[in-house]
């Protein structure tokens, strides 16, 4: 595609044009941006773009690769500012509309024929950041998907046939859920008799909360074991209250410390101090 | 009386549940909540969001901060969708009633743990429940 009569005209046409279109493109963006990125940011970036669409155009393959490579980084940055894959894709579809606008008004002949071709290549490269967007969206709620299964419920010993089990973050349905699984297996492979549920971390407790610890709470009882529920802090009790949630005959404790105390009464032990001397 | 600087963020899956948590949680914070009547309102908002998502078959949350009639500063969340609506409000905000397997005490829960409460809605027509928590 270099050379010659071959020449991309439309190449041409963006390079003679380049003030009016990159101009008009750059309105047409900043005007849906409504304040998450500012003027000169979107300056820089689609003076960046036009400038790689151009070469591109022109046949230079590694302005290409660069082209997709300026794109899925502005739709990353574009995921990142809570901007919709739509408007990320729209802000490449613009570049048309400022190119038709421009051709409308000076009626070349030679654009005309140049258009098709032209628009397919814009899509695709509107595509493209749809694609990174997604992409980007995923691995950033993956991440948050890992952290909260990494975070969750590592199942602790706190003293013979006692477990710990410190809930920490925000504990949704899944979370709960692996919550709840894990401790039961850590029931059947430690023949437990008790476990003491600590929700200290947990931000905030909401109906379906409840739900999940008293279902754990009931099927641990189901297979033997006694829990309790600490951690609820003076915001979480009035919340609760609020709500309306009983939470029938589960004992509760305001510490991990009442909890253990508890525990270790219930099982006929007492921590001594040593006399001094 | 509410500053333009309005947020609305969509609920279309747990995930944005989540977020909305956080949302709320940031806005009550910088509007000078405590931190009691901040854990009110995540949870009221959790609620109502899980409400949207699940019964409303997803919609959008707005979060602004406003003042109350009497000049009390806080902020206000509005839910809406545009789901199956609900027949009865009564009934559906009555303590313990749930059309599926909850426990039913969102709703009456939320409107316990706020200081201003609406629902609007109609059965076909989508729902929108209006939240409102000033500092003290
Ligand atoms: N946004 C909504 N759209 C349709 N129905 C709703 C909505 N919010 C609540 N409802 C109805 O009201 C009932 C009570 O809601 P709630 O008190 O939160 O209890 P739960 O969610 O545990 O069922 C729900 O079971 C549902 O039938
Ligand atoms: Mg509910």
């Amino acid at each position: 595609m270099t050379g010659g009569a071959d020449d991309t005209p439309i190449a041409e046409l963006l390079r003679s044009w380049r003030e009016p279109v990159l101009g008009r493109w750059i309105e047409l963006v900043g005007e849906t941006v409504h304040g998450r990125l500012s003027e000169a940011e979107v300056r820089s970036e689609l003076t960046e773009l036009y400038g790689l669409v151009e070469r591109a155009l022109e046949g230079d393959t590694a302005a290409g690769d660069e082209l997709r490579a300026a794109l899925a980084e502005i739709s990353r940055g574009r995921a990142r500012h809570g901007f919709s894959p739509t408007e990320t894709a729209v802000g490449v579809f613009a570049l048309k509309q400022s190119l038709y606008e421009q051709i409308r008004m000076t009626r070349d002949q030679r654009a005309y024929s140049e258009l098709i071709d032209f628009s397919s290549y814009v899509d695709e490269l509107g595509l493209a950041t749809f694609e990174t967007y997604a992409a980007a969206r995923e691995q950033v709620i993956a991440d948050q998907a890992d952290q909260l299964l990494e975070l969750s419920t590592p199942v602790v010993r706190l003293w013979d046939r006692v477990l710990g089990v410190p809930l920490v973050g925000t504990l949704d349905s899944a979370r709960a859920q692996i919550a709840m699984e894990t401790l039961l297996q850590a029931l059947v492979t430690t023949g437990a008799r008790y476990a003491v549920i600590d929700i200290t971390g947990v931000p905030a407790v909401d109906t379906e909360v409840a739900q999940h610890l008293m279902k754990t709470v009931m099927a641990a009882r189901l297979m033997g074991t006694h829990c309790v529920v600490s951690g609820i802090r003076p915001q979480i009790a009035q919340t609760i209250v609020a709500l309306g949630i009983e939470f029938g005959d589960i004992v509760t404790k305001a510490t991990l410390a009442d909890a253990l105390a508890y525990v270790l009464e219930r099982s006929g032990l007492r921590v001594v101090g040593e006399p001094e001397g | 009386m509410t500053t333009p600087s309005g947020e609305e963020m969509p609920i279309a899956s747990s995930d944005d549940v989540v977020r909305v948590r956080q949302v709320v949680r940031a806005a009550a914070a910088a509007a000078g909540l405590s931190l009691v009547d901040q854990t009110k309102l995540v949870t009221a908002a959790s609620e109502l969001a899980r409400n949207t998502y699940a019964h409303g078959g997803g919609g959008a949350m707005r979060v602004e901060r406003a003042t109350g009639e009497d000049g009390r500063k806080g902020v206000r969340l509005v839910f809406t969708d545009e789901g199956p609506g609900i027949a009865d409000v009564d009934r559906a905000l009555s303590e313990g009633w749930s059309s599926g397997t909850g426990l039913g005490l969102g709703l009456p829960g939320a409107r316990q743990l706020c200081d201003e409460f609406g629902l609007r809605s109609e059965a076909g027509g989508g729902t929108t429940v209006t939240v409102a928590k000033w500092t003290r």
